[in-house]
């Protein structure tokens, strides 16, 4: 039942998971509970992760989706707080668990890579005492096996081992944050939960440690959460994709069905936006306006006020999420179960 | 002396951001000043600090309005059949002539304190005052100028600040001959403004290449314009901060400088009160109150500003503030709750009416 | 490295402005001191004894002011910090050295632990927000940092000495003990330590709280917190390595600060008590006009503070690997 870290090592595959999904979702909310206002960040969303699945979110900046994520992974911070919903990881609810309960959770099955490494490693501490303490509180004692794995996870992201003896501000930003993947390698958990960790790089950087992730998830087979907004970087890499638009999912569905056909109206707009570099040359259309208040959300699609294909309906109530060609949809266009 | 209540101020302060109002600093000078009165209200350390300002204040301007003796006036005790004369009285317990009792002159100890506030009020505040003037000149020009001049003023600032005040003070007004209140005021002032320059500088620096001050230069506006008309405005909060910084090191050295004896001692002064009950010891003479009284009403104008200035770092720095019990909660239980806001909720539940 | 070097001059800068203002006071302040101090000798003087007095001041009548400067500071390097009036003809150096053991055990270890209890009980405030520690211990010692430290000793002496009798009320020992190791004197001398030790830790620790629970609070907020509760590190882990250690990173510059604050708190101290440290022994000479002594004990307490700043940067090397190793 204990997992060493020589398990890791040697890549022994974990004993059978529970049936099911690795990860579901339910009717999650989360508030921000201000002074004086109570903000919905996420709204009732759910989502599914099976094993070994690469799910991208995307959505503009404030949609919620970093939220989510932490919302997930019981990493919020007062004022935000989970008001409703389930996060169920292998059959397990997470939300409501202790601290204690949680930890045991944390790392081994479930680890967070960060949007920007030089903010989210210890600035005081050396990368080797980093991976050092997260082993330790997980019951790693040898010296000696605790080198070794880190070691090798530094090899695995393509890091010299040197290195774990540098402190992060010394390290480049694609090394920083190659050793934060390494990191949350070290147990080789199920699922790795990615916030925007490719934002602070530079193209040939962000394209080279995808390629990096994806080959790591190829070899170890973990489920991957990635929270992005910038579409064309997961295009290639995502199993699935899901749309947030202000604080709800707008669609999810298979990456290269949303890609070829989108169906909600703001999943084509953001397509539109992204011009191809190889297909025919059409003039760049953004998405004219800007997301509602939070605070005050609209009573109807929050889409409304900005959707080309808006219907009197649309303005009156919030559409439920549909389910058309094996994608979930939140348009009132896809009701009969095909759009109008 | 100031006590650096507040590190987060001195270094990258978190700063309030200037009206979203448009252009014309009277604008954002009177919604500040709107911002700030509201600010002050909901807070309970600022109403508190306000509260105890506006009384000394007041005792200090009108202090015939309490009754109290001439604090010069010797009272005697019973004449006894032998002596000469009558003995100064000397009464420990406060009685329903002497409020506070006498000192062992025979002076009303309760007169002593009413009529002692104005001379340390006016220290406090024109101190406060003029050093607060001095350390925005220093601080705003040397951000403002940049260059040599900023490295000059800058050295300026940090050799006074790590040369140590108190024993620069008493060398100073030991040479000084005199010792008046002006003197102190004067020494207290010359002193005392580094280390409010230093926050009022990095504040300048940070407001130096924002939009609305290029946009002046480009109008072609003078420098002098803009330090004053535009930069100064936006700065009032953190300009109110260092003057209570600054009187509170005023009240708090100048105090000491008194008791030490380096006061006017015939100043009718909280400190100089103090300096006269330790040098004749009140303590083994049993007068208790002639000690304690004065140096309370010292920590409790101390703790005005102290007070004010604690609040403004709050208000001025969401994060400081006290937490509500609802956002504490960091787990929620499977059913959903319904947390009760201050402000109001807006029904956002009703989103999944269709 | 080149950090270290600008630090290095800036406090040399430093001390050398401190010596100036020594040597300048005395000239440009009105009052002549050398007719103070003829006056406070309080006996009939001889030409060549007035002049002496005047040499020992550096007041030289037949010199220009710039090679009296360049005398003084001659002598300072030398250690020559001149000769004390009253206790004539007591080396103003050696009249500090009796002074200052006094002051070093009773301001440096009082500093020491209102450091270290107040930067730990600022942290576990911040790291606690909202329970009631962080809610009554703010405003309670936004008003303790506002009392006169004088005054605190007053109201000790007045609790504990003058009502309660249970301990002593002056000095660094009782009256008529001779100075030994024998524990009956340490425990004499721990006896009178007790009351001002107190004043000091009262006044001080409260900066000491809130700048390192408001510095603590910010970086709470910071990603790499998120990331060590997310690697599911126990909280006082956090705490310590991921917040404090980063925390009190600006409190170390702040100290170097706020030592001002420590010195004019350990002269009134001293006062209050007759405590027998170089705050007494300053103020007696400014009583007393004794000019060579008054300052060679502000060069004295100037030097003391310029190598608490090292200290101090030294610690903050130390424990930032940021200013150490230049990226």
């Amino acid at each position: 039942m204990t997992r060493t870290l020589a398990d890791d090592s040697q890549g022994l595959a974990r004993p059978n998971p529970p049936p099911g999904p690795l990860l579901e979702v339910r009717d999650l909310s989360v508030e921000y509970l201000l002074e004086r206002a109570v903000i919905g960040a996420v709204d009732h969303v759910s989502l599914d992760v099976a094993a070994g699945e690469f799910l991208a979110i995307v959505g503009e900046s404030g949609c919620g989706k970093s939220t989510l994520l932490f919302a997930v992974a019981q990493l919020l911070f007062p004022p935000a707080a989970i008001t409703g919903g389930t996060v169920t990881f292998r059959g397990r609810n997470l939300v409501g668990l202790t601290e204690g309960e949680m930890s045991a959770v944390r790392w081994k099955d479930m680890s967070v890579v960060m949007q920007s490494a030089m903010n989210a490693l210890n600035p005081v501490l050396t990368v080797g005492a980093q991976f050092r303490d997260v082993m330790r509180a997980h019951g790693a004692v040898g010296k000696q096996e605790i080198a070794q794995r880190s070691e090798e996870v530094m090899r695995m992201v393509g890091i010299d081992p040197v290195h774990l003896k540098s402190y992060p501000h010394q390290l480049s930003g694609g090394m920083r944050q190659r050793a934060m993947i390494a990191m949350a390698m070290l147990f080789t958990p199920e699922l790795v939960i990615m916030d925007e960790p490719t934002s602070a790089l530079d193209v040939v950087a962000q394209r080279s440690l995808m390629a990096q992730i994806k080959d790591l998830q190829q070899r170890f087979g973990f489920a991957v959460i990635f929270v992005t907004h910038d579409m064309s970087l997961v295009s290639h890499f995502s199993d699935r994709l899901m749309v947030m638009y202000a604080g709800q999912v707008s669609e999810v569905g298979p990456t290269r069905r949303l890609f070829d056909a989108p169906k909600h109206p703001y999943t084509a707009g953001l397509m539109d936006a992204f011009p191809s570099i190889r297909g025919p040359r059409v003039p760049l259309a953004g998405i004219p306006g800007s997301p509602p208040d939070l605070a005050r959300p609209p009573e109807g699609c929050r889409f409304a006020a900005r959707c080309p294909k808006v219907m009197e309906r649309c303005k009156a109530s919030d559409p439920p999420a549909y389910q058309v060609e094996g994608v979930d949809v939140r348009c009132f266009l896809y009701e009969a179960g095909g759009p109008r | 002396m100031a006590v650096p209540i507040s590190v987060t101020r001195g270094q990258g302060p978190v700063l309030p951001e200037p009206s979203a109002l448009p252009a014309g600093s009277g604008n954002r000078g009177r919604a500040a000043l709107g911002r700030l009165t509201t600010a002050i209200r909901r807070n309970r350390k600022a109403t508190a600090g306000v509260i105890l300002l506006a009384l000394f204040t007041l005792i200090a301007l009108f202090p015939n309005l309490i009754p109290h003796y001439n604090p010069a006036e010797i009272f005697y005790g019973p004449k006894c059949p032998s002596c000469y004369s009558a003995p100064a009285l000397v009464q420990a317990s406060p009685s329903s002539a002497h409020w506070l009792g006498t000192d062992l002159e025979g002076h009303d100890v309760f007169s002593q304190v009413i009529v002692g506030t104005r001379a340390v009020l006016v220290l406090a505040l024109v101190t406060g005052l003029l050093t607060t003037l001095i350390a925005m000149v220093v601080g705003v020009a040397a951000a403002y100028l940049g260059g040599t001049w900023d490295g000059v003023l800058n050295l300026v600032t940090d050799v006074l600040l790590v040369i140590p005040l108190f024993p620069l003070l008493i060398v100073i007004v030991k040479y000084a001959g005199q010792s008046g209140n002006v003197v102190l005021i004067a020494v207290l002032t010359i002193t005392g403004w580094s280390y409010t320059a230093r926050q009022l500088r990095a504040q300048a620096q940070s407001l130096r290449n924002r939009d609305f001050l290029l946009a002046a230069k480009v109008r072609g506006e003078r420098s002098f314009y803009i330090i004053m008309v535009e930069m100064i405005p936006t700065m009032t909060s953190l300009l109110l901060a260092c003057f209570l910084t600054n009187a509170l090191y005023a009240v708090l050295a100048g105090s000491g400088l008194q008791f030490l004896g380096l006061g006017d001692p015939n100043l009718v002064s909280w400190g100089t009160t103090l300096y006269w009950a330790n040098s004749q010891g009140a303590l083994q003479a049993g007068l208790y109150l002639w000690e304690i009284v004065p140096g309370l009403c010292i920590a409790l104008l101390g703790a005005a500003f102290a007070l004010l200035n604690y609040a403004f770092d709050e208000i001025s720095n969401p994060a400081l503030r006290p937490m509500r019990a609802s956002a504490k909660r960091k787990k929620v239980p499977l059913a959903t709750p319904t947390p009760t806001p201050a402000g109001g909720r807006l029904a956002t539940d009703d989103a999944h009416a269709g | 490295m080149r950090f270290a070097l600008r630090r290095a001059g800036f406090l040399l800068i430093t001390l050398w402005a401190a010596l100036t203002l020594n040597f300048l006071l005395p000239r440009i302040m009105p009052g002549n001191p050398v007719e103070a101090a003829i006056a406070s000798l309080r006996v009939p003087l001889t030409p060549s004894e007035i002049n002496a007095i005047a040499a020992q001041f550096g007041v030289n009548q037949h010199q220009s002011l710039i090679s009296e400067y360049f005398t003084y500071l001659g002598h300072i390097l030398t250690g020559n910090l001149g000769v004390s009036f009253v206790h004539y003809p007591t080396p103003v150096t050696s009249y500090i050295a009796t002074g200052i053991w006094w002051t070093l055990g009773l301001v440096g270890t009082t500093t020491v632990l209102a450091f270290l209890a107040g930067t730990a009980v600022g942290a576990i405030a911040a790291w606690r927000r909202g329970s009631r520690l962080d809610s009554t211990i703010p405003p309670l010692l936004v008003f303790t940092t506002a009392i006169p430290v004088f005054w605190v000793g007053l109201m000790l002496i007045l609790v504990f000495s003058s009502v309660l009798g249970w301990l002593p009320s002056k000095g660094g020992y009782s009256l008529g003990a001779t100075p030994s190791f024998t524990p009956a004197f340490v425990g004499d001398v721990l006896q009178h330590a007790i009351l001002p030790a107190i004043a000091l830790l009262i006044t001080t620790i409260g900066a000491w709280v809130l700048t390192m629970r408001n510095t603590m609070v910010g970086t709470l907020t910071e990603d790499y917190v998120r990331m060590a509760r997310a690697k599911g590190l126990p909280s006082h882990r956090i705490m310590v390595n991921y917040a404090a250690r980063n925390a009190i990173l600006p409190n170390l510059t702040g100290f170097a600060m706020s030592l001002g604050f420590v010195v004019s708190g350990a002269i009134l101290i001293e006062y209050v008590f007759n405590y027998p440290g170089v705050g007494f022994m300053l103020l007696q000479a400014v009583e007393s006009n004794d000019y060579p002594l008054m300052q060679g004990l502000f060069l004295l307490i100037t030097v003391a503070v310029l190598l608490c700043i090292v200290l101090s940067d030294i610690a903050t090397a130390i424990l930032d690997p940021r200013t150490r190793t230049a990226s």
